[in-house]
């Protein structure tokens, strides 16, 4: 198996909803790739659409990085709705 | 439980003040219910113990297709074979999920399946009792499963988030295993001969024992217990979960019409639970040293299909390099 390539899967469970990352599979190319993550994604119904893509090809952010990545986010209050707060006679916005 | 004895390589639990750091900030983690993932710092410890806990699952899994396969040939009617081939095909499922999510922790697949084939690591001591006979399927499916899916259940929770996925996976399919199993002995009790019914019985009689052994050692027996459950990849005791099994599993016994194979077995008012009579660890231990009735062919059966693959394995491999080659050649 080690010799198959890694596979990561996404599935679309609905139509109009995103892609999911489900899980992975080992394949010898992407067409094997795409029914083996058919055969074990969505034996029930689970999905209308898979993705499978090479997990070499997925460059990932890290752990470490978190800080710098995201914190940047948190002292941005303004940019959520409930920081403004309006007068109760101007209804919902 | 489809994971028994798990080392951990732990004597006893280090308290914060005894830990690096970096083993304090996880286990605050891990005390804080966040799920660890792939990528997170971990320590060996837990790594090598999840990595022998989700694979010894894992071959669980697709051991234990072995004693269903031996009755697809044999069910006795074309909808009881495609309920059957549709779980065996579930469990092979759930054991590749559980591959992926040890493969996450930098686990060799190739590797951990030859240390099956060699008897280096283990797989649930209930796949090494042989189906004899077609009530077998409903009491696997009744009492193996049941007995799976109250430690799945729990596993759900477990701190390291892969593993907690697939098992969320699992579990949204177990049930389907359960209720078959449990309808295929309702029909043989409600509609079977005196004969069927006695094999039905007869069934319960040889699987009642080694369900409730899959559950592991008792806790004063289970040295791992403690390290495992500060990690959060076990979540309950061994006697807890064992105790919530049978609890669930007397009234539906009942209900059937059958009888365990346990003269200790009765309700406590007192304490709100079932006593149930001492289990005989000899055989459990015997069973999983690979001393059961079934151990050598299910591990030989297994080994020969991998062997046996392998042309295949090698000319998909080959068929796919030819394959780019030619896009290659055409671009």
């Amino acid at each position: 198996m080690a010799d198959w390539p890694l596979y990561e899967v996404f599935v679309r469970s609905k139509h109009g909803l995103n892609h999911k990352h489900v899980g992975s599979v080992h394949a010898a190319d992407a067409e094997m790739a795409m029914e083996n993550a058919r055969d074990l994604y969505t034996r029930r119904s689970e999905g209308v659409s898979i993705w499978v893509v090479p997990s070499s090809a997925i460059t990932a952010s890290s752990p470490d990085e978190k800080e710098i990545l995201f914190d940047p986010s948190d002292d941005k209050v303004y940019r959520h709705a409930s920081f403004y707060k309006l007068p109760d006679e101007v209804g919902h916005m | 439980m489809y994971a028994q004895l798990v080392e951990t390589g732990a004597k006893r639990v280090k308290s914060l003040e005894e830990m690096s750091p970096e083993e304090r900030e996880f286990q605050l983690k891990i005390d804080a219910e966040t799920k660890i993932e792939a990528k997170n710092w971990m320590p060996e410890g837990y790594r090598k113990t999840l990595v022998r806990q989700i694979s010894q699952h894992a071959h669980s899994e697709v051991v234990g297709m072995l004693p269903e396969g031996n009755w697809i040939t044999r069910a006795p009617t074309l909808k009881r074979k495609l309920q059957l081939m549709a779980k065996i095909q579930d469990e092979a499922g759930h054991g590749l999920y559980l591959y992926s999510a040890m493969e996450t922790l930098g686990a060799d697949r190739d590797e951990e399946i030859d240390k099956l084939h060699e008897g280096k690591v283990k797989y649930s001591s209930i796949f090494n009792y042989p189906t004899l006979s077609w009530a077998d399927m409903g009491t696997v499916g009744w009492l193996v499963d049941g007995a799976a899916i109250v430690n799945q259940v729990v596993l759900q929770r477990t701190s390291y988030g892969p593993y907690s996925r697939a098992m969320i996976r699992i579990c949204k399919e177990e049930s389907f295993h359960q209720r078959q199993g449990y309808q295929i002995l309702l029909d043989l009790m409600r509609e079977g001969t005196e004969e069927q019914k006695q094999m039905v019985q007869d069934s319960i009689n040889r699987f009642w024992w080694p369900s409730l052994m899959m559950f592991g050692p008792s806790d004063d027996q289970s040295p791992n217990s403690q390290q495992s459950m500060a990690w959060k990849i076990k979540r309950k005791s061994n006697d807890e979960l064992r105790q919530m099994f049978i609890d669930q599993t007397v009234p539906q016994l009942e209900f059937l019409g059958c009888t365990a194979p346990d003269p200790d077995l009765k309700w406590n008012e007192e304490r709100g639970h079932y006593d149930f009579g001492e289990i005989d660890w000899q055989e459990f231990y015997d069973v999983l040293k690979g001393n059961g009735p079934c151990n050598k062919e299910r591990v030989e059966t297994r080994k020969n299909a991998i062997d046996g693959g392998a042309w295949v394995r090698e000319a998909a491999k080959a068929y796919a390099e030819k394959q780019q080659q030619k896009q290659q050649n055409a671009a």
